[in-house]
């Protein structure tokens, strides 16, 4: 008889017979179904033990799992709201409340300095879980004010994509992020900056179509979802069946649009190496 | 035979009755000159009426209209000594999107447009104006030309958007659009784009991100169709009519938002009605534009681009 059996145990025999078990302590992997405990999850970084499936991960997720610990989240200035006054079955600016209160965050971008494995670094992580990261105005802005922070701060900056493409409800709003992230992204650039971009599960759209893909260094996570187009808009127009494993990150790198795939818990360790390879200045002697 | 729109149907009805009338020949004591001046002043009441006050969702339609002149006819009306340029040096020719050298009110000038064809069998050969990467990476290729000659880009934009195709996707459509757009921005020479038609998402801003981005009246520029938005957001295709409405797609809307630089008047009863005058204006408009940007020192010229663009989205964008 140890504390275990004796207290714990029946502990958790209650709590499984309690019917107000709260159920977010256990996640089903949408690949292989299995439960995992939440701490696990955790530990593992949302990859299921299992199968190894990469679950989505949310914006500040991302910055605490790549970051070294005491990395700064900057406040991103506040832009225009709702320039269409747009309104389907809900108006725009209900949306965004909506969004704002389940996610605690005020758009679809976040964004911290700090250090990768040591290296200095800026880092914006699209948030997925506000509006499916999609990208107006304030994300745009985000990244504006991410690029000129790497400049000033003489950092690389990396951005983690996930997005279902542009903010329709910003109508051609939206569609001017397409250059003006460009615009953005290749200030890092100019100042001989690496850009290192991770595409997560998924980045799709307008998104793809613009910075995502111009990084110097261009990674996933394995069996992100990645493309242009949506798969069943191709399905409709090509009335063919799509190929096994289309659009995902490892159809990518075959295809020869990505550089790498790596593991979620690899991830900052090869940030910070590929990071450290780029900004070794070779010493010439005079 | 006229394609009329739905919307159209009075005026169908008003030519019917005036092509009868002129076909008939003269009963006794009726003239029907008169009669068909008289029925010829209502129909055009009735053109100025209707197209005075169409909806989003109708210009959506006219700016689809199977008549309306392609980039081909702004290239054929504007551009002399047109010498079209193929390929893209990597993996094929795509003819969704056509380009070359010409010549444009004596300026020396590269030439690109989205093509959609005007009968079945060149809109096939077009691809209805859908281009894969490798048109997007011809047009790249076209522009860092004009950037190395010192000339200025006219661009003719027309497409309902990036060919959707499982080829497509594999040779990396959203890079090869990424890049074009890129081009454009680094670009040393002055760029007007022209929405003729439909300015259609990332398609369209591939070749569209200029010092000066006309449109033509009845054109429409989007982030997505608004069947494609009707559907996603009403989970209802046939929404599309309100989804043109939000989208806020017309030359007015994008006019007021900032985001474009330039309305194209169009001749009464939008540009199909009459290809030649609308060209005419579209060149006009295009030589108002690159004008004042010829003299304009390159460094300066893509600072002034890039600013117009990091703008958009900031205060005051109010509609």
């Amino acid at each position: 008889m140890s504390w275990l059996t004796e207290y714990v145990r029946p502990r958790i025999r209650t709590l499984l017979g309690r019917r107000d078990v709260p159920e977010n302590l256990w996640t089903q992997c949408p690949s292989c179904q299995a439960m995992i405990f939440h701490t696990d999850l955790e530990k593992s970084q949302k990859v299921c033990s299992s199968c190894g499936h990469h679950m989505r991960a949310t914006a500040p997720e991302r910055l605490r799992w790549t970051l070294d610990e005491g990395f700064t989240r900057i406040d991103l200035p506040k832009v225009p709201l709702d320039p269409l006054k747009f309104r389907d079955t809900q108006r725009y600016v209900e949306r965004l409340k909506t969004a704002r209160e389940t996610t605690h965050l005020d758009d679809a971008l976040l964004v911290a300095h700090g250090t990768i494995a040591g290296h200095k670094a800026v880092v914006a992580a699209m948030a997925f879980e506000f509006m499916a990261g999609s990208m107006g105005a304030a994300v745009g802005e985000g990244l504006v004010v991410a690029a000129r922070l790497a400049v000033l701060q003489d950092a690389p900056l990396v951005v983690f994509t996930a997005s279902g493409g542009a903010r329709m409800q910003e109508g051609a709003v939206s569609l001017m992020q397409m250059p003006r992230s460009i615009i953005a992204t290749r200030a890092v650039k100019e100042a001989g900056l690496p850009f290192i971009v991770v595409l997560t599960d998924p980045t799709t759209g307008g998104v793809t179509a613009s910075f995502t893909m111009l990084g110097d260094i261009q990674i996933a996570e394995p069996g992100a979802l990645i493309g242009f187009a949506g798969a069943r808009v191709i399905e409709q127009t090509v009335r063919e069946k799509l190929p096994e494993g289309f659009q995902r990150a490892e159809y990518l790198l075959d295809h020869g649009i990505l550089d790498m795939v790596v593991k979620r818990h690899r991830m900052a360790e090869t940030l910070g190496r590929v990071i450290g390879l780029l900004r070794h200045k070779v010493k010439v002697a005079a | 035979m006229r394609h009329f729109l739905d919307f159209e149907k009075p005026l169908a009805e008003l030519d019917a009755k005036i092509a009868e009338l002129r076909a008939m020949s003269a009963p006794e004591g009726m003239n029907i000159g008169d009669e068909v001046a008289r029925l010829t002043e209502k129909a055009d009441k009735q053109l100025r009426v209707t197209y005075a006050k169409l909806t989003p969702w109708q210009k959506t339609l006219v700016a689809r209209h199977p008549e309306r002149p392609k980039a081909s006819n702004y290239l054929e009306g504007l551009i002399t000594d047109y010498t079209p340029l193929a390929g893209d040096r990597a993996f094929a020719e795509d003819a969704a999107i056509v380009g070359g050298l010409g010549r444009f009110q004596g300026h020396s000038v590269v030439v690109i447009g989205t093509e959609k064809g005007h009968d079945t069998e060149s809109r096939v050969r077009h691809n209805f104006g859908m281009a894969r990467p490798e048109g997007y990476r011809k047009a790249r290729r076209l522009i860092e030309l004009a950037g190395r000659f010192g000339l200025p880009v006219l661009t003719f934009v027309d497409t309902s958007g990036a060919f959707p195709g499982i080829d497509a996707e594999a040779r990396g459509q959203a890079e090869a659009i990424a890049r074009s757009i890129e081009a454009c921005l680094e670009l040393r020479t002055p760029l007007i784009a022209t929405i003729i038609g439909e300015g259609g998402s990332g398609g369209a801003i591939a070749l569209a991100a200029g010092d000066s981005v006309l449109m033509l009246e009845h054109a429409i520029y989007s982030v997505i169709s608004p069947e494609g938005c009707a559907s996603i957001l009403w989970r209802d295709a046939a929404q599309a009519e309100a989804a043109a409405e939000a989208l806020k797609l017309t030359a007015e809307d994008l006019k007021r938002l900032r985001l474009i630089d330039g309305i194209v008047i169009e001749p009464l009863g939008g540009a199909h009605r009459n290809p030649g005058a609308a060209v005419a204006a579209v060149g006009e408009a295009i030589g108002s534009a690159l004008r004042p940007l010829l003299g304009m020192p390159e460094a300066a010229l893509i600072a002034r681009r890039r600013e117009k663009y990091l703008d958009m989205g900031r205060e005051p964008a109010g509609v």
